[in-house]
C-alpha cells in the first residue's frame, strides 16, 4: 500500500499550520517526519487521521483520493495511529482495549465474546514478539507495554500504514531499543511506518527516509545513511545549530543544598520519594535523570515547599528549610522553574508585566506595602524583556498568546533575575523551539559559572547529559546512581533509569 | 450470573491492613499501618465509644419486653433494658480492642455486627412492652428500596457513560405524576380494564421521564451546560410543574387521580419459604422488576458490547472516540434509557398508593444518588445499598406507629440523617467513572 499526501494546507485563525505539504510512504519502509515543536507535524497527522479537514490538498491511497471525515474513515482505509498520549482505558484489560469499537460478539451481536478477543490479541502479540497478557489491566502495565497495546490496537484493525506520534518520549532508553525491534518487525511484514519525532538521533537510527518539516512546510528530504545530524538540525531550524552546550570544567564550591533522607508520601502512605539524600554545591549543575513518574516531580515539589515532607531534612547553606513554604524559599534565594509551564509557571491571561511580577509584587520596589506600583513594574518588565530576549509585542501582551519558548523565557526571567543561591529547573526546555533551548541552556550554565548551585530535572536524557556536571538517576522514588558526568555515558545512565542496574549510590 | 469486574478496585482498608501487618512485626502492628489507616482505625474506635455511650444513656431507659413477631404466629422477645446494657458493654469492649490493636481483616465484619446489635437494641427500646412485626418491617424495607433501585440503576447508567445525572428525583417524580394521571384516564377508557389502564400509565411515565432525560442530555451534551445545574433545573422544573398540575387538574378532577393499586403477586412455592418467602416473594411486580433489572443490567454492563462501550465512554471518552465509537450518541441513548427506567421506578408510588400527591417522591431520587455512591457504581452494590436505605425508611415508618415519644419530625428525618452518616463513611473509598460530569468535545 502507498500513502500520499499532496499539497496539504491547513490554516487556523492567524496561522498556516501546514503549507502545501507533500509526503509519501510505501509499505515496507520507515519514513521519519522530523521538525521542531510547532512545525506542524501534529496538525498534519490529525489531517491524515480525519480529525481535521484540510483546506487544500488531498490524501491518496494507492493513487485513489480519500475523504476522511473521522478517525473511523482513516481506520477503515488502513491507517492506524499510535498517539503520543495513549488512548487506553486504564481500568480495562488489554483485550478489552484492543477490541473496543470492533468487538467480536456472540448472541446476535449483543454479548461481548471476550474469549475470542483474548485469543486474537494473543495471536497478534506473539506474531510480532510483543509478549502481552491479554488479561492484564492497563493501569498495572509499564508505559513500554502500554505502547505495545496501542500498536496491537492498530494491527487488530488491519492497518497497513502505522503512524507513531513521538513514540519514544515516554520510554526508557532500553524500551526504545525494544520499540525499534518491533518497528523492524512491522516493516518486514510490509507495513508502512511514519515516525514523527524531534529527536534526530532516533530518526537517523530507524528511518529509511527522513522528511523535514519547518514552519508548516516540507523543506526537504534526507537520506539517513549520508546526512549528518548537524545538517539535519540546520534543515529543521533554518540556521546552523550548536548541538553541544559549551561549558568549561569548574571546581564545585561549598555545599549549598543538603538533602538528607527526604521522604514524601502519597495520602495512602506509599512513599513516592523514599529516603533520598544528596548535595548540590555552589557552581555545580546536578542533573536528575529518570523516566517520568519515578518521583522527580514529588521530590522537587517537596524541595520548593509545595508538598509536605514526611521524613528527612533539607538544609540550604546550613539553614534548615524543611518546613519552608514557597515564599520562604523565594526569600532564601531559591529559583524554581516548574515542569508544567502552563499550569504552574505562568498565568496565561495575565500580561507579561504581571507574570514577571508574580514573585516580587509584594516587596519594594514593586510595592509600597499597600498598593502595587505598576509603573515601575512595567519598567522592570521592559528591562527583563530586553535582557532575556523575550519576543513579545509589548509588556502588556497576555502571556498566553506568546509561543511556548517565549512563555518559558518569561518564567526564566522572573526566576533567575535576582540574587540566587540555588536554582531548580524542571523540564526547562520541554516543548520549545531550538533557539529558546540554546538560550535557556546558556543561561543555566552562566548561572553555574556565577557560583549558583543548580539542580536540573529532566526526563530528556540528552538534556541532563548536556548540562550536568554530576548525574543522579531516580528510579521508583530512590536515587539509584550518583555519577560524575565526565566518567559516564548515555548507556550507563539508561540502564539505571530502567532499573536494570543495581545501586551504586 | 457472575461478576468478574469490580467497579471500584481501590484497596479497602481491610486489605491494606492485612498486607501491611503481614510484613510488619506482629508486636508493633499499628506502627506498620500507614497514617491514613491508623487514623481510620482510631476514628472507628472513637465511634464505638460514642455508640456505647449513647446506647447506655438512652436505650436502657425503657423497661419491659419487646415482642418481635415473625411469620406463622411465631415470635421472639427481647428485654429492652437488659439488651441495652448488654449492647453498651459489648460496644465498650469492641471499642477497647479496636483502639488497642484493631481487628485486621475482620474490621468490617465487626462493624456490621456492632451495627446490627445497636439496631436491635434500638428496636427493643422503641417497642418495649409492645409487639412489633419484625418480618413486616423487613418486607416493607424491600418495598421501600424498590424506587431507590430503579433510581440508582438510572444513575449508574448515566454516570457509567460519563453524564452526572442529579435529576433522578425529577425523573422519578415525573414518572409518578404521569403514571397516576394517564393511568387514571386510561383505566376509565371503555375496553381497557383497571390493570391494562395502569400499565398504559406506566408506559406513559417511561416516555415522559425519557423525554425529560433527553432534555438533560441535550443541554448537557450538546450545549455542555454544567450537568449539576441542568439536573437542578430539571428537579425544580418537575417539582413546580407537577405541583401546579396536581393542584389545578388533579384536585379539581379527582377521577384523574385514582388508579388501582397493584396487589402482591405471590410467587408459587417460593413464597412458602419460612421468613424469606414473606420478605421477598409476596411482593408486587415492581419489586420483582427491580431484581430482574439488576441482574439484566449487570450482565449488560459487564458482558455485552454495549456495556464495554458505555464504560469506555465514561472512563476515557477520547480513547473511545479515536476507535470510531460515537461518544455523544451513546451518551444520549443511555441517558434517555435511564430516564425511562426512572419513569418506571416513579410509577411505584402510583402502584403503591393509588394516587399522586405533591412532591410524593420526597427526596428519594437524592437518596438514590447516595445509593449509587455507596453501591460503588455497580448494580449489585446498588441493590445492597438500596435495601439498607429502604430499611431506614421502613423503620421510620414503623416508629411513627409505635408512639416512642420521639417527635414525629425527628422520625421523618432519620432516613436522610442515616444517608449522610453512611455516605460520609464511604467518602474517599468509592471511586466513580473518571469522565463523569465532563462534557466531551471531539477534536
Amino acid at each position: 500500500m502507498e500513502l500520499e499526501l499532496r499539497g496539504i494546507t491547513k490554516r487556523f485563525p492567524g496561522v498556516v499550520a501546514n503549507d502545501d505539504v507533500n509526503l509519501r510512504v510505501r509499505g515496507g519502509e520507515v519514513l521519519a517526519l522530523v521538525g521542531e515543536n510547532g512545525a506542524g507535524k501534529s496538525t498534519l497527522m490529525n489531517v491524515l487521521y480525519g480529525l481535521y479537514k484540510a483546506d487544500e490538498g488531498e490524501i491518496l491511497i494507492d493513487g485513489v483520493p480519500q475523504h476522511f471525515t473521522s478517525p473511523r474513515d482513516a481506520i477503515a482505509a488502513g491507517i492506524g495511529m499510535v498517539h503520543q498520549h495513549f488512548m487506553l482505558v486504564p481500568v480495562f484489560t488489554v483485550a478489552e482495549n484492543v477490541v473496543m469499537g470492533v468487538e467480536p460478539t456472540a448472541f446476535g451481536g449483543i454479548k461481548l465474546d471476550i474469549a475470542t478477543a483474548r485469543a486474537q490479541v494473543r495471536s497478534i502479540s506473539e506474531q510480532y514478539g510483543m509478549h502481552l497478557d491479554p488479561d492484564a489491566k492497563i493501569e498495572d502495565l509499564p508505559v513500554g507495554l502500554q505502547q505495545r497495546v496501542e500498536i496491537i490496537k492498530v494491527l487488530f484493525r488491519d492497518a497497513e500504514i502505522v503512524v507513531f506520534d513521538e513514540p519514544t518520549a515516554v520510554l526508557t532508553p532500553q524500551e526504545i531499543e525494544d520499540f525499534f525491534v518491533i518497528v523492524e518487525t512491522l516493516k518486514a511484514d510490509g507495513k508502512g511506518i511514519v515516525f514523527i519525532t524531534h529527536k534526530l538521533r532516533e530518526a537517523l537510527r530507524i528511518a529509511d527516509r527522513i522528511e523535514v518539516l519547518r514552519r508548516g512546510k516540507t523543506v526537504g528530504e534526507a537520506d539517513p545513511t549520508t546526512v549528518k545530524d548537524t545538517e539535519l538540525a540546520e534543515m529543521m531550524v533554518g540556521r546552523p545549530v550548536d548541538l553541544v552546550v559549551a561549558k568549561e570544567v569548574r571546581e564545585p564550591g561549598p555545599t549549598v543544598l543538603d538533602v538528607r533522607d527526604l521522604t514524601v508520601r502519597e495520602p495512602g502512605g506509599r512513599a513516592l520519594v523514599d529516603h533520598v539524600s544528596f548535595q548540590v554545591h555552589a557552581g555545580e549543575i546536578v542533573g536528575i535523570a529518570g523516566v517520568q513518574g519515578n518521583g522527580q516531580t514529588e521530590l522537587v515539589d517537596a524541595l520548593v515547599g509545595l508538598r509536605r515532607i514526611a521524613e528527612g531534612r533539607v538544609a540550604l547553606q546550613g539553614t534548615d528549610i524543611t518546613e519552608a513554604d514557597p515564599r520562604d524559599m523565594h526569600r532564601h534565594g531559591v529559583a524554581h522553574i516548574p515542569e508544567d509551564r502552563q499550569r504552574e509557571g505562568i498565568v496565561k491571561d495575565f500580561d507579561v508585566t504581571e507574570n514577571l511580577a508574580l514573585t516580587a509584587y509584594y516587596t519594594a520596589p514593586l510595592s509600597s506595602g499597600v498598593s502595587i506600583d505598576w509603573g515601575s513594574a512595567r519598567e522592570e518588565a521592559a528591562r527583563l524583556v530586553d535582557q532575556f530576549d523575550i519576543r513579545t509585542p509589548s509588556v502588556t501582551t497576555p502571556v498566553g498568546t506568546l509561543s511556548g519558548g517565549n512563555q518559558q523565557k518569561v518564567i526564566v526571567a522572573r526566576e533567575l533575575s535576582r540574587e540566587l543561591k540555588l536554582a531548580i529547573a524542571c523540564q526547562p526546555t520541554r516543548g520549545i523551539d531550538v533557539g529558546s533551548i540554546e538560550y535557556i541552556h546558556e543561561r543555566i550554565v552562566a548561572l553555574r559559572d556565577a557560583g549558583v548551585a543548580v539542580l536540573v530535572v529532566s526526563t530528556e536524557l540528552d538534556e541532563v547529559m548536556a548540562l550536568a556536571d554530576r548525574v543522579l538517576v531516580m528510579y521508583r522514588g530512590t536515587i539509584v546512581a550518583d555519577l560524575q558526568r565526565a566518567s559516564t555515558d548515555h548507556n550507563e545512565v539508561g540502564l539505571y533509569m530502567a532499573g536494570a542496574k543495581e545501586s551504586a549510590a | 450470573m457472575s461478576i468478574s469486574e469490580s467497579p471500584a478496585p481501590d484497596q479497602t482498608p481491610i486489605e491494606t491492613t492485612a498486607t501491611t501487618t503481614a510484613t510488619a512485626d506482629a508486636s508493633n502492628a499499628p506502627g506498620g499501618m500507614t497514617f491514613e489507616e491508623r487514623r481510620h482505625a482510631r476514628n472507628l474506635g472513637i465511634s464505638y465509644v460514642v455508640l456505647a455511650g449513647v446506647t447506655a444513656l438512652f436505650l436502657t431507659r425503657h423497661e419491659g419486653t419487646a415482642t418481635f413477631n415473625l411469620d406463622g404466629g411465631r415470635s421472639f422477645g427481647l428485654p429492652a433494658q437488659g439488651l441495652g446494657w448488654f449492647v453498651a458493654a459489648a460496644l465498650a469492649v469492641t471499642a477497647g480492642i479496636q483502639l488497642w490493636r484493631g481487628y485486621g481483616k475482620y474490621t468490617n465484619v465487626v462493624l456490621a455486627m456492632a451495627s446490627i446489635l445497636v439496631f436491635m437494641s434500638f428496636l427493643s427500646w422503641a417497642a418495649a412492652g409492645r409487639s412489633f412485626s419484625f418480618i413486616g418491617m423487613l418486607a416493607s424495607a424491600v418495598t421501600f428500596s424498590t424506587p431507590l433501585i430503579f433510581g440508582a440503576c438510572a444513575g449508574i447508567m448515566c454516570e457509567r457513560s460519563g453524564v452526572v445525572n442529579i435529576a433522578i428525583e425529577g425523573l422519578l417524580l415525573s414518572g409518578a405524576f404521569t403514571s397516576a394521571l394517564v393511568g387514571s384516564i386510561a383505566a376509565s377508557w371503555p375496553g381497557l380494564g383497571d390493570s391494562s389502564g395502569f400499565w398504559v400509565g406506566v408506559l406513559a411515565a417511561m416516555i415522559a421521564s425519557a423525554l425529560l432525560a433527553w432534555l438533560l442530555a441535550w443541554l448537557a451534551i450538546r450545549f455542555k451546560v454544567d450537568q449539576v445545574i441542568v439536573g437542578f433545573f430539571i428537579n425544580f422544573f418537575v417539582l413546580g410543574l407537577t405541583s401546579f398540575l396536581s393542584s389545578r387538574v388533579l384536585t379539581e378532577n379527582p377521577d384523574y387521580n385514582d388508579t388501582p393499586t397493584l396487589g402482591a403477586w405471590k410467587i408459587p412455592l417460593l413464597e412458602r419459604i419460612p421468613i424469606l418467602g414473606q420478605i421477598l416473594f409476596q411482593q408486587t411486580v415492581f419489586v420483582y422488576s427491580a431484581m430482574l433489572l439488576v441482574v439484566v443490567f449487570t450482565w449488560f454492563l459487564f458482558r455485552s458490547k454495549w456495556g464495554l462501550r458505555t464504560r469506555a465512554v465514561g472512563e476515557h471518552p477520547r480513547a473511545a472516540d479515536t476507535l470510531g465509537i460515537n461518544v455523544l450518541r451513546l451518551r444520549y441513548r443511555n441517558v434517555i434509557l435511564a430516564g425511562a427506567i426512572a419513569g418506571f421506578g416513579g410509577s411505584w408510588w402510583t402502584a403503591t398508593i393509588g394516587r399522586f400527591n405533591e412532591n410524593i417522591t420526597n427526596g428519594r431520587g437524592f437518596i438514590a444518588l447516595a445509593v449509587v455512591i455507596v453501591g460503588r457504581w455497580h448494580p449489585v452494590g446498588a441493590i445492597s445499598a438500596a435495601l439498607l436505605f429502604g430499611l431506614f425508611d421502613s423503620v421510620a415508618d414503623k416508629l411513627s406507629l409505635l408512639n416512642t415519644g420521639l417527635p414525629s419530625e425527628f422520625i421523618k428525618m432519620t432516613p436522610y440523617l442515616m444517608t449522610i452518616v453512611v455516605v460520609a463513611g464511604f467518602v474517599g473509598r468509592s471511586r466513580g467513572p473518571k469522565a463523569a460530569g465532563q462534557p466531551y468535545e471531539s477534536q
